[in-house]
């Protein structure tokens, strides 16, 4: 008995392996189908800036958008601040996801970077970054007119990857509803 | 030509492995002296043209050879010359290249420093290094050859190095952690071996030992340089992410921590003989596991290496008959015999088997969490992310536990402690260490805070037990000096790195607690004022760098109303890449940090500004570099530089 013992790291490794193994096969940047050219999820939550003012994903049906997961402890969120300043004076509007942050330093934060979001959901516990599938922040989804979600970039969003944005914006999709 | 000979001397180096794991070994079997001696000169013959493909790789990155792939993604003609240098190991080929320069470096420095060592037990180790060797140079030839060319058509310049690596930090950063990494290789070798012959005994963990505790030190060094060059590079004043791949790095560092005081107990008394060659198993995996976490994408990370699903599956395999290999040699050859001297539940052996348990469990608490995020994914349950709130909620409380019983175990005796000669010398210490900490906050702060009270009476808690076990030491002795000469370098190095452990929780639980941050816009003349530091904002100008154009602020910082210093914070833009980089200034004090970064401009000659006040965040790095110090020290002691003539069955009490 004792002996059998001795394989138990060996068990825990082969587990292991077999978990790194199927990992090869995921890529962590990549949406899980399950919400790629599926509506946006439905969410009841406020808006940052306002506590008592209600935001549903209605807020911004009807046009094209990008939805920017972002919180005031994420590093890269900081590196990415500038670009998004840069794609909302171009006229994209973003809608801001403000994810399992505190109100006030997020607020701070919009105020002294500068602020690039149309308005920003407050989700504090992280229930709609759930829904989402949200790995860390950065992370940016396009929301087309119809609210369905056509793509999800994780990390930060750099000037190439805004100009693939925009090309794919450009392109439309083939399925949606004009 | 020169990158040619480079990729030619790997392909000699890699022949060599294979013979060097396969003939000495092969010797040991057959009792074939004659093979066995062969060993060292293959250990030599294969660090040598290691050594060769090494140089070869830093010569094209010096004369500027754009025609190999590798330099042209790396390089860049205005790079200043030690970043062309540094740039040997700024991306995946070549970081691997340094990992097999320093593998066979080590190999050779086992072969040149154990004379001590009997024959058949350096074939052995030098043949199991020979292993890994050739896992790694066949992984670098079939996947990743830092030496392809762009032919015919190469470009005229380089696509520069990622102005984050262009820093002093990351010239020194890689290699150190490597040399952690690499190093726990001698101390899987050795563990590998001792199973292969059957001779786990107390000679077997002397051997081991100074190797294992350099090879500690060194990762130690490793991890705290990165997070020295986070703080200051990243521009936003953080020092730990608890990030994948510091998580990689941290994890064989918890397990080698945990392995140094398994093999102090195996040597000194015997036990523990079969856990002992577990975590030396385990140090080494982890080490691997770490490789192939940063490169094989299945994670996401800000350290991104260029990452390609067939390296992953190769890492993978090599894992698997590493890993799994000596497992299962493990599994069938563990010694399983009770072991021959006894200890009472409350002796030195209990209580550092109880800090292995803590610092293993640390270890796979963190390994849980980074990989979490996978293990949900492959299950398919979706997306999830394991932030610095789980890490921090697990770790802080294992941590204070394994204080506790820090302090405890430097004052209990082997074998067997009374209760209550513990009682009687540790009172003193607990009650002063919860004092002063319950009073700390409301001297040092504003009030009463449970993170500084915990924090600083852990930290005080292991100063003062190391403190009096120091003082005893000298109860009997009238001439200080000379018991100051008796005491070992292994007992100066163990204080310093225990000291060390104190002054790191310090630096954390301060600056984690009493750090002040502003964010604010700045135009030139505007002042503000961070706990009762004055910065005023000049302006900036533009200055030009090598290969860099910045706006560089000026900003004054007084206190009392006299200058204390000027800081010029810069936001650089790199001329080939493009992007903005921001190079804070610092002020750096034993006791404060002042910290002013360069956001965004604002227009009008307005930036936003950020400004750090970090109380104690040096102490962070300080107390990792007397950790290094004190694995150092360890090994300088006497006793690894006696001439064992027969290593078996030895033992020192």
């Amino acid at each position: 008995m004792p002996r059998l013992i001795l394989f138990v790291p060996l068990v825990l490794f082969l587990i292991l392996g077999a978990l790194l193994w199927k990992g090869l096969s995921l890529d962590p940047r990549e949406l899980p189908s399950a919400l790629l050219n599926k509506p946006f999820p439905d969410f009841n939550l406020t808006a940052l800036r306002n506590p008592d003012q209600p935001v549903t994903k209605n807020d911004f049906a009807g046009k094209t958008v990008l939805v920017n997961v972002w919180a005031t402890w994420c590093p890269s969120c900081r590196d990415e601040h500038a670009q998004l300043l840069a794609i909302a004076k171009e006229g994209m509007p973003i809608i801001g996801l403000n994810y399992k942050d505190e109100r006030d330093k997020a607020i701070t934060w919009l105020t002294q970077l500068g602020d690039p979001y149309q308005f920003n959901i407050f989700d504090q516990i992280g229930m709609l970054g759930l829904d989402l599938g949200v790995y860390g922040a950065p992370e940016t989804y396009i929301v087309d007119a119809q609210g369905i979600v056509r793509h999800r970039h994780v990390g930060v969003v750099t000037p190439e990857v805004w100009t693939d944005m925009k090309a794919m914006i450009a392109k439309g999709w083939a399925d949606a509803v004009q | 030509m020169i990158a040619e000979l480079g990729g030619f001397s790997l392909i000699l180096a890699l022949f060599l492995s294979v013979v060097l794991a396969i003939v000495p070994l092969s010797g040991t079997i057959t009792g074939n002296e004659i093979w066995m001696n062969y060993a060292k000169p293959l250990a030599t013959g294969q660090f040598l043209f290691v050594l060769v493909s090494f140089l070869c790789l830093g010569y094209a990155f010096v004369v500027d050879d754009f025609s190999v792939a590798y330099v042209a993604n790396h390089s860049n003609s205005q790079m200043p010359m030690q970043y062309k240098i540094s740039a040997i190991w700024g991306g995946h080929e070549g970081s691997l290249l340094l990992w097999a320069l320093i593998l066979s470096g080590w190999t050779i420095a086992v072969a040149i420093f154990s004379n001590s060592l009997p024959l058949d037990m350096l074939a052995r180790v030098l043949s199991v290094m020979g292993m890994v060797a050739i896992g790694f140079i066949l992984f670098m030839l079939m996947t990743s050859s830092p030496f392809e060319r762009y032919l015919p058509n190469f470009p005229l310049d380089g696509g520069d190095l990622n102005p984050l690596l262009q820093d002093f930090g990351l010239i020194v950063h890689p290699p150190m952690l490597y040399m952690g990494y690499v190093g726990f290789s001698v101390a899987f070798a050795f563990a590998i071996a001792a199973l292969l012959s059957g001779q786990l005994d107390a000679a077997w963990a002397r051997w081991s030992r100074p190797w294992t505790n350099v090879a500690w030190a060194f990762l130690g060094m490793g991890i705290t340089l990165g997070s020295w060059w986070a703080y200051y590079e990243l521009g936003w004043g953080g020092w730990w992410f608890w990030d994948p791949v510091e998580n990689a790095s941290l994890m064989p560092w918890l397990v080698g921590t945990a392995l140094v005081h398994s093999l102090a107990v195996t040597e000194k008394r015997g036990v523990f003989k079969s856990w002992t060659v577990l975590l030396a198993i385990m140090a080494f995996s982890l080490s691997l596991l770490g490789t192939f976490l940063v490169r094989s994408g299945v994670l996401t990370s800000v350290h991104a290496f260029a990452t390609d699903p067939e390296r992953g599956l190769f890492i993978l395999v090599l894992l698997a008959i590493t890993i799994g290999g000596s497992l299962i040699l493990y599994a069938i050859k563990a010694p399983n015999v009770r072991s021959e001297s006894s200890f009472s539940w409350l002796s030195r052996e209990t209580l550092l088997l109880i800090n292995n348990v803590f610092l293993t469990v640390m270890a796979m608490t963190v390994l849980l969490g980074t990989l979490y995020p996978l293990l949900i994914d492959a299950l398919g349950q979706g997306k999830i992310s394991v932030g610095p709130p789980y890490f921090n909620a697990v770790f802080v409380p294992i941590m204070g536990l394994m204080s506790v019983a820090l302090g405890l175990s430097v004052v209990a005796r082997w074998r067997n402690t009374s209760l209550e000669m513990v009682r009687q010398r540790l009172w003193k210490p607990a009650v002063g260490s919860l004092l002063i900490a319950a009073v700390f906050p409301f001297v040092y702060g504003d009030g009463f805070d449970f993170s500084v009270f915990f924090g600083m009476a852990i930290s005080l808690w292991v100063i003062f037990t190391v403190g009096l076990e120091f003082v005893w030491k000298f109860r009997h002795s009238a001439n200080i000096g000379k018991r100051l000469s008796q005491l070992s370098m292994s007992y100066y190095g163990m204080l310093l790195a225990h000291l060390g452990v104190a002054v790191t929780a310090i630096g954390v639980t301060l600056v984690s607690v009493y750090s002040q941050e502003r964010d604010i816009r700045m135009a030139p003349g505007d002042k503000i004022e961070v706990v009762g530091y004055e910065f005023e904002f000049q302006g900036s100008q533009r200055v030009k760098g090598p290969n860099y154009l910045a706006d560089q602020g000026q900003i004054v910082v007084r206190l009392d109303n006299e200058e204390l210093t000027r800081l010029k914070p810069e936001k650089r833009q790199y001329n080939v890449q493009r992007n903005m980089m921001t190079e804070a200034d610092i002020d750096a004090g034993l006791f404060r940090d002042l910290y002013v970064a360069l956001g965004e401009p604002l227009g009008g000659g307005a930036w936003a500004v950020r400004v750090h006040y970090k109380p104690y965040v040096r102490w962070l790095w300080l107390g990792g570099l007397m950790m290094t110090l004190g694995g150092l020290l360890t090994v300088t002691d006497k006793r690894y530089r006696k001439k064992v003539i027969n290593g078996k069955g030895e033992k020192y009490a």
